[in-house]
């Protein structure tokens, strides 16, 4: 293995541990042992089958999310946009879901799930033409896209969608579009949601690594001039991108819907796990199988925060700081390259 | 210079001595324990191959590197330089290859930049009546003739170049370093240049001169340091030597300065443009009803001073810009505004001028590199899959043939030196998997390449010559326009200035009409 790659596994490794050595001293500073703090995280993330279902419940579209944004910076564009691609495609994937009653679940949930990310393709493609035909940044228009997304949203469950009383909200899917459940702990079912982020994940790697549209994307993305020169549409490429990333986000939300109770759609359906996608993308390197890991990682994180809170009386804003230097650190890698580098030289001298 | 006349010399006779310099990166010695001396007042070369560490020397004399090991002494005293301010204080001066000017600010703006003269309470203005004055002083001084009012956009290149020089004056320089000043410049500006360099001279300036033309060593210094693999392989004055002698101390062993090109008669036709009319990003006419052809076996050169509209002229035959008018077939099919994937399979592929910035991809191994463009063909790919066993084959195949160096198809583009890189794009093009290509267009085949690469390329270039290959060479260097071509087009301002063959006309000829005169004109000169 040569030294990039080794890098590649070090970095986040490395950053996640020097993220808990500084949330420790502010958990001292609270007055709490961080000792305890995290065994507890661990416990709440991992600790029974109830506790890794909500883990991995969470990990699910945060996969997908991941997904996303990583594919887009692979072929040169940065989607900040998968929160409203997965507001979107959840929405019509719902609409869908919900009206499919009497069709036999084979078909009611690839429907729905198609639909989805036909919806979230659509809604990043808006972005994708407008970049390729007239240079208007992604950043600045998937954000406005984002806004019009939640408002629409917002809209539909309070109006054509409402349903009940209290929180907006859609009604139920239909029974035929719900995910199977593999294992159901207490009141926590786990569906086969995290199957189809993983086999998604591996799809993308072998999209992006062995075809020759993947070949294509990924010099788009490294250098555009070169591969202009090589006979590619570099319009032809950013559209695709973004509505393949965008078929992603949809697909985070759909999946997310027909998996999880409450099986509806509610107005803050996203959560920001749209822009986790992207904290996700950076912590894996844009790699589909270091997407997984770091979906697990930041899921584990934010289920055993609320261990924390419950049992520890730890507010869970420790995991945003973690979260938040991890971020930090990931991005500005050469902090942490320096510091491996540092500690391999003085174990060379010293040895 | 032997070693024991190292250690005796007298440093106060020394513009710069340098002693014992070793600079180490992570994976290579760039200068291993260097001597280099220069005597006040004189004309000293640097040359050396790409890689041989002229320029980490230089970074080094200019304090952005700091020696591992060794010391340097300026006129005698000893300094260590934190930086390239500390350099500046002690009277070095650096003429960059690319220059840092500031394109919408006037020459003189341009040249007090970082220590404009002031004045106002605090010292809050410009005082730009006194800088014009002390800009004015300086060019009449040095005989650097500039426009001293004119934005730097509008003046041609040899004019920023003398701005840049005013520009190292004017902080007090008396050490000149000029990093390879002659690449962008007309024979013509490169005469002006030296006789600028020789008042300089006159006025008690050193002057460090790097460059890898031979015959401007022999032509302006006085004394010459051959540097080659870090190492520093001859000091020679220049009276006493002569380039050949020099091109074998840079490279190691003998070289070839000229190609030879064996007689040859040229086929068919197999590229035709008619009336061309090309536009550049700023939309302004750049090529203007241009017609020529290309035949089988023959190399057609373009000579020019870059940004006449060369560039844009393969582009546009190479279907990465739009033909506004015109039309460009290939044996009788037409290319017009083809895409540049259907113009490759037509038989007509492109060296292109900037190999890092079209030619490669630098974070791609050198096997995606040497398929770009084909990867969409057998045997590469196959139902939408790339076939890595035969990409592998075929990158081994390449880099085995035209002699890529290290021996390994995983490293990075980008992670290959500038001829190795010029190695993995001529391959590519030349290949004849898929198609055999049946005109080449060739641009700055070897800018910045050394010695040694300039040599195998030139080879490889007359080979394809000789199998019938038809070869469009766009060059600004005339040595290699006139060893290479049959034929030679002289571009001015986006139009054809004249066709005239290489042993018809002399370099200044040609200077001249790359300058904007017509042929007409240059022959009625000679009388």
């Amino acid at each position: 293995m040569d030294r990039s790659k080794i890098y590649a596994l070090l970095v986040p490794i490395v950053s996640v541990i020097i993220a808990l050595l500084i949330a420790s001293i502010v958990i001292i500073i609270i007055g709490k042992n961080p000792l305890t703090a995290y065994r507890i995280m661990l416990e709440g993330a991992f600790g029974g089958a109830e506790q890794l279902a909500n883990t991995i419940i969470k990990m699910t579209p945060l996969i997908l999310t991941g997904l996303a944004v990583g594919f887009g910076f692979r072929a040169g564009v940065f989607n900040i946009g998968a929160e409203g691609q997965m507001t979107i495609g959840a929405l019509m994937g719902a609409i869908v879901a919900m009206n499919i009653g009497g069709v036999p679940s084979v078909i009611a949930i690839p429907l729905s799930i198609i639909v989805g990310m036909l919806a979230g393709a659509f809604w990043a493609s808006i972005a994708g033409f407008l970049k390729a035909f007239t240079g208007a940044h992604e950043v600045i228009s998937t954000i406005m896209l984002n806004w019009i997304a939640a408002n629409f949203a917002s809209f539909m469950v309070t109006g054509p969608l409402a349903v009940g009383s209290g929180t907006p909200k859609s009604p139920e899917i239909a029974e035929a579009a719900k995910l199977p459940v593999v294992l159901k702990v207490q009141a926590t079912e786990l569906s086969i949601g995290i199957f189809i982020a993983v086999i998604v994940a591996v799809v993308m790697y072998v999209f992006i690594e062995k075809t020759t549209t993947g070949y294509e994307l990924k010099g788009v993305g490294f250098n555009p001039y070169a591969a202009e020169y090589g006979g590619i549409s570099i319009r032809k490429s950013i559209i695709m991108t973004m509505a393949i990333s965008g078929a992603l986000a949809g697909m985070a939300g759909i999946v997310d819907l027909l998996g999880v109770p409450p099986h509806r759609f509610v107005g803050e359906l996203t959560g920001g796990r749209g822009f986790d996608g992207i904290t996700i993308a950076l912590i894996g390197r844009n790699n589909p199988i270091g997407i997984i890991f770091a979906a697990l990682l930041i899921a584990a994180l934010r289920t055993g925060s609320n261990a924390m809170q419950i049992r520890a009386q730890i507010p869970n804003d420790i995991v945003s700081i973690i979260q938040g230097i991890v971020i930090f650190l990931v991005a500005a890698e050469r902090i942490v390259t320096t510091l491996i580098y540092l500690k391999g030289r003085k174990g060379v001298t010293t040895a | 210079m032997d070693a024991t006349n190292v250690k005796n010399l007298d440093l106060s006779g020394m513009a710069v001595a340098m002693k014992g310099i070793t600079k180490r990166f992570p994976s290579v010695i760039a200068n291993d324990n260097i001597d280099f001396f220069v005597k006040k007042g004189e004309i000293h070369a640097l040359v050396g191959e790409n890689g041989a560490g002229k320029s980490t020397l230089m970074n080094q004399l200019y304090g952005l590197y700091t020696p591992d090991e060794g010391e340097i002494y300026i006129n005698g005293e000893r300094f260590i330089f934190k930086g390239p301010r500390d350099a500046i204080d002690a009277g070095i001066g650096m003429v960059h290859q690319h220059f840092m000017l500031v394109d919408n600010q006037t020459v003189s703006e341009n040249v007090v930049l970082g220590s404009e003269p002031r004045r106002g309470p605090f010292n809050l203005f410009i005082d730009s009546g006194k800088s014009r004055k002390s800009v004015l002083e300086l060019s009449k001084k040095y005989g650097l003739s500039v426009d001293v009012d004119a934005m730097i956009e509008d003046i041609p290149v040899g004019m920023q170049q003398r701005v840049e020089i005013l520009k190292i004056l004017y902080r007090g320089a008396n050490i000149l370093i000029f990093d390879e000043p002659t690449a962008v410049l007309t024979p013509q500006e490169t005469g002006e240049l030296f006789k600028i360099l020789r008042v300089l001279k006159e006025n008690g300036k050193t002057i460090i001169f790097i460059t890898h033309k031979l015959n401007e060593v022999m032509a302006i210094t006085d004394r010459v340091t051959v540097m080659r693999l870090g190492k520093v392989t001859g000091q020679v004055d220049t009276k006493d030597t002569n380039p050949r002698q020099l091109a074998n101390m840079m490279v190691g062993r003998e070289v070839l300065l000229r190609v030879e090109k064996e007689a040859r008669k040229p086929g068919k036709t197999l590229l035709e443009v008619k009336n061309l009319h090309v536009k550049d990003n700023r939309k302004l006419d750049t090529v203007k009803n241009v017609s020529f052809s290309v035949r089988e076996g023959e190399i057609l050169g373009i000579a020019g001073v870059a940004g006449n509209g060369q560039t844009e002229l393969i582009e546009a035959i190479t279907g990465l810009r739009k033909a506004e008018s015109g039309s460009i077939t290939l044996m009788g099919k037409d290319l017009t505004n083809k895409s540049a994937l259907d113009i490759r399979e037509s038989g007509l592929t492109h060296i292109p001028e900037d190999r890092l910035k079209r030619g490669l991809i630098s974070q791609y191994p050198v096997y995606y590199n040497l398929i770009l463009g084909k990867h969409n063909d057998k045997p590469f790919a196959s139902e939408g899959f790339i076939d890595m066993k035969e990409v592998k084959k075929f990158a081994r195949y390449i880099v085995d043939t035209f002699d890529v160096r290290p021996k390994d198809i995983e490293i990075l583009g980008g992670n290959l030196s500038g001829g190795n890189q010029q190695k993995v794009v001529v391959g590519r093009e030349l290949s004849t998997i898929p198609i055999e290509p049946k005109v080449v267009a060739i641009s700055q085949p070897t800018r910045g390449l050394d010695i040694g690469a300039i040599e195998f390329i030139h080879k490889t270039i007359l080979n394809m010559r000789a199998k019938g290959i038809g070869i469009l060479l766009v060059s600004m260097e005339l040595d290699e326009i006139f060893s290479l071509s049959d034929r030679i087009l002289v571009f001015y301002e986006g139009k054809i200035m004249g066709e005239v063959l290489p042993d018809e006309v002399n370099r200044e000829e040609i200077g001249l009409m790359m300058a904007g005169h017509s042929k007409a004109e240059v022959v009625k000169e000679r009388g």
